[in-house]
């Protein structure tokens, strides 16, 4: 077990506290996820890597609320997450966390503005609100006029933008990010490079679970784990964060 | 060979896997070619016990009755005048009758009171199932009168408040059972109508002599003397003769040669039209269960689209397999298609023998006959019939899914990419006004037009049948029951069958969209929680999604069931009291509001991320 701190006097927005999620009972008793403690400060870019089955994912969901764990703590923005009801979770993730999935889970029958004003829409914004809101996102992440394109019509690299957008609709306080260049290819993969990296510079706190050592270097911090554990933290800042951009290919 | 062999085999492997939806599929389909061998077995159930009523009562072959008319006598001479046409082999008659007013233990009816002699007449004499024959002071009853009447030998009753003893109960093969008793002046409906009296209706498609009612009647007997003492003068006794025919066959022939163009003429009835008045209670029976086998069998073929295309979705992983691994388009469809040929078959065997079993339970000929309908006739044709129909559903159900498994390339079934959802713009913009569980409901509706609108055709024909059921409960219960216990109300029996039939049907069917609609739509759900939907929220989406059409559903087999009891019976319908339509349609309402919320609700349970990482590996 590796404990996790951020640095002194920097405001935590996550925090975990012996997390753990374990499956099955017994002999097929599997440990998902081992007595993690771990704490994000607002701002930061926190880059979570490890082999398949080494449970990064799992945190990422514990974290965001979308699992329960079986034992530990885990606080957001000052708030108990994991005693949470499932009312007070969805209220939760509505407002202040935002999620990337690798597979982009966008709903296939909305258009690419539909689905990234549909958590605007559930969070109770009208919809001129929620589409003028989409709009600007649109703008941003530069798929403008791609607004009334299905995700059938987007290339990989679109649809994780627009998930990109979709996850940053409402201002959450963390955006979790699951594999999100998992499943593209190189182009690809630099278009969502580039946003994730605008959007750290922007100040949004990310949490990215990634195979992938380019997303990694642009953050502030690099947690390896294995077994369920955390067996090193890495921190990359104060310019290391532009220089391993550069080696990232993102500059120039 | 080998390659069928390989079919059944996967075919079979596959049911396995799935009990559950091998027996909703096989009880969707039992229930509605259950329902189809009992319509079709109940033709000509009561024959026999007509034909042994007529052997046991000399029965006639031709009854002629004749009434006095404006203050004018009863013209006997032209009765009587029948006698002597060709082919009349024998007759008993003329014997008086009028029509009082009969009580018995507080039950008031109307009763043709018939005068006979004392001794055997040679033509339709009484078959006493009880007691004696008539003496003076003491009266005959007919025995569907005396049971609907609930008195038997041994009680009293009184005629126009004169007090007979009941000293038997006989059945007769001259006219119809009560309520439907009828002799002139019946068929005129009353003397008012004399100079607008329309021809009389004659033929294979007239209906029985019901058309021609007054009201509900039945038929004692007293002695001569006695019925002659019931009117005040004899100018206002009827009379009424029968006939033996040395040709029975020869009474349509008769009947129509002898038709009444007055009043004053009598009125001919043969022996086919008074065992259409016999049959009428079982042929309704028929016609209620063909009429639910059919919208049984509508139910069934949405409920195996419904399962079909559920399976498909969450199958297209396996017919991907089945190609890789080296199966043709047509193999994968003749798998799909062997399961569902196989329950089919499975389900017509089931049917056949629940038909077969139960029919005796709906053929009682009523207590007006002598012997019961024995074993309902089971020819080679109906099982042909039920066979063909239950293979048919299966077929038109599954053929499409097949051939689209079938179409899909290789690899997108093995990615496991279902089908796109349906995108409807206009909804998706008009839901985004809405609040958020109407705003998830109508885009879940939307996705799957196809389901939806089964699930309405589903929820139309259940309601089509229960509101027919009610019509015809309202037509006998509230505008036309006749006196005591009227024994019309046994087409309750198979009423409250297809009705409860249909609403197990229904339920089965609302399960099958709702767990459909749930596999096909939980990564959305589990999106939507994601993004911060509670999961009261998730529920009423859902909820709303069935119930927005569902109400359509409704509204719509309000509508067809007031309008399907109108053709299936023969008197004006009555539409059923608004309550019970508002309770069918408020019951309905929550039905599909609770099957629907109560699963999605628990699996809700299920966390967001295991079902977001199981649906993206």
């Amino acid at each position: 077990m590796t404990i996790v701190d951020p640095l002194p006097g920097e405001d935590q927005v996550l925090r975990a506290h012996e997390l753990r999620k374990e499956y099955g009972t017994g002999t097929g008793l599997v440990r998902a996820v081992d007595g993690v403690d771990l704490a994000v400060t607002a701002g930061e870019t926190l880059a979570v890597m490890g082999a398949s089955g080494s449970g990064k994912s799992t945190l990422l969901h514990l974290l965001g609320g979308l699992e329960r764990p079986s034992g530990g703590e885990v606080w957001l923005a000052g708030r108990r997450v994991d005693t949470m009801t499932e009312k007070e979770l969805a209220l939760l993730r509505r407002k202040a966390i935002g999620f990337v999935f690798q597979a982009f889970h966008l709903m296939d029958e909305l258009t690419a503005v539909e689905n990234i004003e549909l958590p605007a829409l559930l969070a109770g914004d009208s919809p001129r609100a929620a589409r003028r809101g989409a709009g600007e996102l649109l703008e941003r992440v530069g798929l403008s006029d791609r607004a009334g394109h299905l995700p059938t019509e987007l290339s990989g690299g679109q649809r994780q933008r627009v998930a990109i957008a979709r996850a940053l609709i409402n201002q959450p306080l963390v955006v979790f990010a699951d594999e999100p260049t998992g499943n593209l290819d190189s182009a690809a993969t630099t278009e969502v490079l580039r946003l994730l990296d605008s959007l750290h510079t922007a100040g949004q706190t990310l949490v990215i679970v990634t195979h992938d050592s380019r997303i990694a270097a642009t953050a502030d911090r690099l947690i390896s784990m294995r077994d369920g554990g955390f067996v090193e933290e890495t921190r990359l800042r104060h310019g290391s964060g532009r220089m391993v951009g550069e080696l990232a290919g993102l500059e120039g | 060979m080998g390659r069928i062999l390989l079919i059944c085999r996967l075919a079979v492997r596959d049911l396995r896997r799935r009990p559950g939806e091998a027996a909703l599929l096989l009880l969707t389909l039992t229930s509605a070619t259950a329902m189809l061998t009992l319509g079709l077995v109940l033709t000509g159930v009561v024959g026999r016990p007509f034909e042994n009523t007529q052997e046991a009562t000399s029965g006639p072959d031709i009854m002629a009755s004749v009434a006095p008319i404006d203050g004018q006598a009863a013209d006997v001479a032209r009765l009587e005048a029948l006698a002597d046409e060709p082919g009349v082999t024998a007759h008993s008659g003329p014997f008086p009758y009028s029509q009082s007013e009969v009580s018995a233990h507080g039950v008031a009816a109307v009763a043709w009171a018939q005068g006979r002699d004392t001794g055997p007449a040679a033509v339709d004499q009484p078959a006493l199932t009880d007691g004696g024959w008539v003496r003076d002071g003491g009266a005959v009853i007919e025995a569907s009168f005396a049971e609907a009447l609930a008195v038997g030998v041994g009680d009293t009753i009184t005629l126009d408040g004169r007090t007979f003893d009941v000293v038997g109960v006989a059945v007769t093969a001259n006219t119809p059972p009560y309520p439907k008793s009828c002799f002139a002046p019946c068929y005129f409906e009353g003397e008012e109508k004399l100079n607008t009296l329309p021809p009389p209706v004659r033929g294979k498609d007239a209906p029985p002599t019901a058309a021609f009612l007054a009201g509900p009647s039945g038929l004692v007997w007293l002695t001569d003397s006695d019925a002659r003492s019931l009117v005040t003068t004899p100018d206002h006794l009827a009379y009424v003769m029968n006939f033996k025919l040395a040709n029975p066959a020869d009474a349509q022939a008769f009947t129509n040669a002898h038709q009444p163009h007055a009043h004053t003429e009598p009125f001919v009835q043969n022996w086919a039209e008074v065992l259409s008045g016999h049959t009428w209670i079982v042929e309704k029976k028929q016609e209620t269960m063909q009429a639910g086998s059919i919208l049984l069998g509508l139910l069934a073929l949405a409920s195996v689209a419904v399962l079909v295309g559920g399976r498909m979705a969450d199958q297209f992983r396996r017919v991907g397999l089945l190609k890789a691994v080296g199966g043709t388009p047509r193999m994968v469809a003749a798998v799909l298609l062997a399961e569902h040929l196989v329950l089919a078959l499975a389900a017509a065997a089931a049917g056949l023998a629940i038909g077969r079993a139960s029919a005796p339970l709906f053929t009682d000929p009523g207590s007006g006959l002598i012997g019961s309908a024995g074993t309902p006739p089971f020819s080679l044709a109906t099982v042909g019939l039920v066979t063909g129909a239950a293979l048919a559903i299966a077929a038109l159900s599954t053929f499409g899914p097949a051939l689209r498994a079938a179409r899909t390339s290789t690899l997108s079934a093995l990615l496991d990419s279902a089908r796109p959802p349906h995108r409807t713009a206009w909804l998706n913009t008009l839901s985004a006004r809405l609040p958020v569980p109407l705003l998830l409901g109508l885009r879940v509706a939307s996705r799957r037009p196809r389901r939806t609108l089964l699930g309405v055709l589903a929820v139309t024909v259940t309601t089509c049948g229960i509101v027919t059921a009610l019509a015809a409960y309202a037509n006998r219960y509230l505008a036309e029951k006749a006196a005591g216990d009227d024994p019309r109300l046994a087409i309750s029996q198979a009423l409250t069958l297809v009705t409860v039939v249909l609403i197990v049907q229904a339920c089965v069917n609302a399960i099958c969209i709702t767990r459909t609609t749930i596999l096909d739509t939980r990564r959305s759900a589990a999106l939507a929680r994601a993004m911060g939907a509670t999961p009261r929220q998730i529920s009423a989406g859902f909820a709303m999604a069935q119930a927005l059409p569902a109400l359509i559903g409704v509204l719509a087999g309000v509508a067809g069931g007031i309008g399907l009891a109108e053709a299936l019976d023969d008197d004006p319908v009555t539409v059923p009291p608004l309550w019970q339509l508002l309770a069918v349609i408020m019951g309905t309402m929550v039905v599909i509001t609770a099957l629907t919320a109560v699963p999605v609700r628990i699996s809700a349970r299920r966390s967001v991320g295991e079902i977001l990482h199981g649906d993206s590996r």
